[in-house]
This record gives C-alpha cells, structure tokens and sequence, in this order.
C-alpha cells in the first residue's frame, strides 16, 4: 500500500491529496477539463459564436427526450397514434415532453441556420478548415433527415400527408427516384413498413451518424482553432487570444438558458397539438410541410414536365455542391463580408429566395378559398381531437371485436350455443384453448364439418380421455354451432 | 481533442501557465456555473422523472366495474339468476373486452351474492340444474347449494363469490379469477 502511494507521488503535479486527486490520476479529468476549457479564442468571446454550444444542447435535449418518448411510443401503423396520444392525453408531463422535442427540432433548424449563416458571414469556413465544413454540411443534411423521419412517427392526418408529400417529391428524381420512394416508403405506398424505416432512420442510423460527425466536427473545430473576428487571418491568428472559460462559456451558457426558458414556456402554454389518426382514403385532406421544408414545396410547385429536370435535380445539385465546395473554391484570405461582394451576394440571393419561396406559399394558400378554407377546417379538427379524453385501443383479441367479425347469423347463434353448453370452459372463450382443452381456432383449415360433426357426437379415445363428453344437440343447433366453431380464425 | 497546430498550441501552453490557474475568482465562478447547471438540470429532469414514474403512481392497469342489471330485477329471485357481464380490462394505452357467465343469487340472510361462473376445481362453467335445484358441474359433477356452497364433489371449496356495489340502482360486479384446486379463495387476476 504505502509503495502504491510512493509510486504515485512521483509525478509531482499529481500529489494532489484527497477525492479528486485520486480521480484525476486514475482519470486524467483535469486535464481533459483544461483542454476543453482553456480552447483560446483569437481576440476574445463573443456572443456571435454562441450558436454551435446551443446546437449541442438542443441536440442532446432531443436525445433525452426522445429516449424518454420511446418508452410509450410502439411504431407501427395499428399503435403509433394511439400510443402518441397516450403520451399527450394519459401520462403526466407527455404533452410538455413531447412539446419540448418536437419544438426543439424547430429550433435545431433554426440554431442551425444561424451557426451556418455566422461561419459563412465571418468567412470562417476560410483556413485549414475544409473537412470542418463538410463534417458541418453533413451534419445540416442528417438534422433536416431527422426532422422528416421524425414527423411521421405519430402517424395523425398532417404527418402522414406531409411524409406521403415528401416522399412522392423524391419520385420525381430522374431514373433513380421510383425506386428512392419505395425504399423509403418500404413499398409503392405508405403503411406499416414505412412507420418502421422511418423510426429505424429516426432512431438508430440517422444519430448514430450524427454522434459520429458530432464527435469530428468538434474535434477538426479544435485542430484548426477558433477562427476569431472577421480581421483575423485565417490561417495565421495574430489577434490577443482569450480563452474559452469563462466569458465565452458564460456567454454560451446564457443562450442556452435563454432557449430552455423560451422552449419551456413555449411548451408549457402552446404545447404541441395532436391530430386525429391518419385516414388514408380521405381525399379531401390538404397537407403542408413544417415551416422548414415550405420553401422547396413551393419550387417543386413550379417544375414540370420537361423542364422538371432542371429544377428537381439540375439547380438543387448545383447548389448543393456550391455549398459543399465552398472552402476549395473561395480560396482567397479576406474574411470581411464587406470585401467579399461575391460571396455575401450569393448568400443574399440564396435566402431572398428562400424566405420568399416560403412567404410565396403561404400566400397562395391564404388567398385560395377552396384551401384556406380547408387548412381552417383541418386546424379546427385537430383543436377538437385535442379536447378528447384519451380513449385505449381495443384490444384484437377482444370480444366485441371478435362479435363484430360474427356477421353470419347461424355462427352467432352457434356462439350462444358455444357458451351454454359450456364449451368455452375448457377450450376458452372464443375457442382460444386453455390447459384443461386445446383450442379450435383454425379447426376449418383440419376437418371438414361433417367430421367436426362426428367428433363432436362421438369423440374419439384421446378426447374422451381429455375430458370431452359427447354432445347430444338437435341437428339445427348442432349445425350452428360447427357454422360457429369454423368461423374461429 | 487537441490543439496540436502550431499556433494555437503555444497560446495555450503561455495561458494555462501565465493566466488561468484557478484563482479565487475563477473557481467561484466555476461554482457558481456548476451549482447554476446542476440546478437547471434538475428543474428539467422533473418532468422527465414524472413522465417515466407514471405507471408506477398512477393505475394504468385496471379492472373496471361491470354492470350485471338493476337492482329491482333481481328483488323476487327465487333461483340463481344468470347475467353475461362484459368485462372490460385496461392494459396502458389497450383495453379488452370479453364476456362472462355470473350468477345473481342470494345468501342464507336474503342479500343478494354474485357468483363467477368458474368451478373452482378445475375451471369448467358451472351450469344450474333445475329439477336437482342445485349447481352441478359437467365436467366432474361438482355440487353446490343455491347460494354456492359445497355440497359434494371434487372441489374443495363452494363456488366463489365476486365484489359488488350499487351505483344508481344498477348492482356492479367486479369479476376476477380464483385459483383452482385449493381449499381457500385465492386470487390470480
């Protein structure tokens, strides 16, 4: 023991005495502390480079909650929506939690747009940074992945048009899209299978990814250095450094506070609304895409025929690619916008379009009747499923479900028979079997009435041994109850 | 993570060095971060523990009360009368419905008794026999008196009783399975 402690004092920034210098020399964690904390920041915090801690935080609330979801959620097309509207109406805190995540996901585009839009602005892709920004553009393209596989899980009316939308969008990609949309949808249309791809993309595939790129980007963020203020040079820092703590993670801290307050008042006094269950075969239903996916709903709207080609897949490529290429091809060291006329006009036309595109389409649904009237009616709809209490899914093994599929007379008169006869006390009620008689569900599929009939009337050594008396019925009855014994599927 | 380019490296070493050793005004507001993060994170965790200690606080299994009849009915019952009630039971966010036999009969002071259906020797439907003016099994040929006692027979106790109430005139009944084969009432769901 008193070698143990020798051989450890050796170090001697390590002779810390107590808790926490056994842990830090078991672990290491000062260390590890320093290096996250002491990251210097090229002429000091500011409040501009607070959004990719915000995006941190908003994406692990989403972890939690979304965890914290699944406990109730079961993904597939009979139980999603009852199971999410257990969680909104039955379960304490459901509705606030389900609130936070799928506000947050709102907000995660959001916070994103503006880490996006500060890189791009500040020219802080610039430098070295390369793969930092394609580990960022990747990490755009999963998040918005998330926010689609993720609206249609509670399978009420809007996330199911809204995904049907979105999914037939993908079909309109030359050659390959048909073959795009039934990998998607698990099929030619939208069921049971596509809950499931989506909640395994939503769930498994899509975050696994994420915490992967989470993990480089941050990394690749601390190999090239904060990239400080429009002024600094981007491969050669020469502005007074500051270190990350504390101004800047007070700073970070702060917004981050600021969000839960604002996403938790959001959530305690608008929570978000639930839909009545998705009808497939209503014709009438008018689906809209969240706010964030508006403005390509609204291009799409503008290409067809030939020149679809250019729209759905010559022009997004294009500027996808400009996007991704960004940092190979803007070479140049300047970093203040004002110098960069080029580059600021593209991100100026870029989100004119954008916003526009989104006002656009909200414009032409206001100012249609047919649709305004419509969308009105379907918001009112949902209010109206919102102030229902919770009612339980009945179960398929139930009786009235079960009477319900009794739609021959004879088999319903063969049933009454079934119980006064007391069969069901030992083959079960519904013919399920119990331990005294094995069941007779699917007996149709082994013999035929006549030898049902036989049996019944005399039955043979090893059902006599089992318990089983024969039954001496008028003929009318006796063949009720077979017409009964048969339907049992 | 490291910072390993050039530059960044030598600012970082000139730093931990020189600046932030954890003086007196840092480590308070070190604290102060950690005490601020600790509490935000326990304010949000509220609703989450809520959310999954709900099965546990509240009944999300539950066996509701069935309606076997009005009252009235049941005043000049001179044998056991027999009522299919429907049971309906509560599993989450599912319920199931089925059907049961019970008998409506009336104890040796004349109050009325629910009887479940199920021979309590090995779970047959007891059916009453008019003319023997008595219970008689079909499967074993248990016997029970009117009010389900034992008369004779394999089973080694009287048919078993179910819990009523009265709400608004209407008799309630709340069915629930006995297990077979013993002496003694036993419940098993």
């Amino acid at each position: 023991m008193q070698s143990t402690q020798e051989h450890e004092s050796n170090a001697p920034a390590l002779r810390e005495p107590g808790l926490r210098g056994w842990l830090n020399r078991r672990t290491g964690l000062d260390t590890l502390l320093r290096t996250a904390l002491y990251e210097p920041i090229p002429g000091g915090a500011r409040l501009a480079y607070v959004f990719g801690s915000a995006l941190l935080f908003i994406f692990i609330s989403q972890v939690i909650t979304g965890i914290f979801l699944a406990l109730y959620y079961v993904p597939s097309a009979d139980h999603a929506h009852t199971t999410v509207a257990y969680i909104t109406k039955a379960v304490t805190a459901g509705s606030f939690l389900r609130s936070l995540h799928a506000y947050g996901s709102s907000s995660m585009v959001i916070v994103l747009l503006l880490h996006l839009s500060q890189t791009y602005i500040y020219g802080a892709y610039k430098g070295r940074r390369e793969l930092l920004w394609l580990s960022g553009c990747l990490l755009f393209a999963l998040i918005l992945g998330m926010a689609f596989t993720g609206y249609l899980l509670p399978w009420d009316q809007r996330s199911y048009f809204a995904t049907a939308v979105g999914t037939n969008a993908a079909s309109e990609v030359p050659l390959i899209g048909e073959s795009l949309k039934r990998m998607m949808r698990g099929g030619t249309e939208m069921g049971t299978l596509t809950i499931s791809r989506f909640f395994v993309a939503h769930v498994f595939l899509i975050p696994a990814c994420i915490f992967a790129l989470v993990a480089s980007h941050i990394f690749l963020f601390r190999k090239a250095g904060a990239a400080g203020p429009v002024n600094e040079h981007p491969y050669d820092p020469k502005l007074k450094p500051e270190l990350f703590y504390p101004r800047q993670v007070l700073m970070d801290l702060s917004l981050t506070a600021l969000l839960i307050i604002g996403l938790g008042l959001l959530c305690f006094f608008v929570p978000i609304q639930l839909g009545p269950p998705a009808n497939p075969a209503d014709a009438q239903y008018v689906p809209r895409p969240e706010w964030y996916y508006l403005p390509i709903f609204q291009w799409l709207k503008y290409w067809h025929g030939s020149a679809s080609v250019i729209g759905i897949l010559v022009i997004p490529t294009v500027l996808v690619v400009a996007i991704i290429a960004l940092p190979f091809l803007d070479r140049g060291i300047e970093r203040r916008p004002w110098k960069r006329p080029v580059a600021m006009g593209a991100y100026a036309f870029v989100l004119f379009v954008l916003v526009g595109l989104g006002l656009r389409s909200q414009y032409v649904d206001k100012h249609d009747p047919g649709v305004a009237q419509q969308l009105a009616k379907q918001k009112t709809e949902e209010g109206e499923y919102m102030h229902k209490p919770f009612e339980p899914e009945l179960s398929s093994a139930s009786l009235a479900a079960a009477n319900a599929a009794l739609a021959d007379p004879l088999a319903a008169k063969g049933k009454t028979i079934f119980e006064a006869q007391s069969c069901n006390a030992c083959h079960g009620d519904g013919g399920v079997g119990t331990a005294a008689a094995p069941a007779l569900v699917g007996i149709a599929a082994k013999f035929s009435p006549e030898q049902i009939a036989q049996l019944v009337k005399n039955p043979n050594t090893k059902m006599t041994a089992g318990g089983m008396p024969p039954i001496d019925l008028p003929p009318d009855d006796l063949k009720a109850l077979i017409a009964y014994v048969e339907s049992l599927k | 993570m490291c910072a390993s380019s050039g530059h960044p490296e030598a600012t970082t070493q000139n730093l931990s060095t020189s600046g932030p050793s954890l003086d007196g005004r840092r480590s308070f507001l070190g604290a102060l971060l950690g005490v601020g993060s600790v509490f935000v994170g326990g304010l949000l965790s509220v609703p989450l523990i809520r959310f999954a200690l709900f099965p546990l606080l509240r009944r999300t299994t539950e066996l509701k009360s069935s309606p076997v009849g009005a009252l009235s009915e049941f005043s000049p019952l001179t044998e056991p009368a027999m009522r299919t009630i429907q049971i309906e039971q509560v599993d989450g966010w599912r319920k199931a419905i089925s059907e049961k036999a019970v008998y409506v009969t009336k104890d040796k002071e004349g109050r009325l008794r629910v009887l479940t259906s199920v021979c309590p020797h090995l779970g047959c439907t007891v059916p009453w026999n008019k003319e023997k003016n008595q219970f008689v099994c079909p499967c074993h040929g248990a016997t029970f008196t009117l009010d389900g006692s034992r008369v004779s027979g394999p089973s080694q106790r009287g048919m078993d009783t179910l819990e009523t109430s009265v709400q608004d005139g209407q008799l309630l009944v709340r069915f629930q399975y006995f297990r077979q084969l013993v002496p003694n009432k036993e419940i098993i769901g």
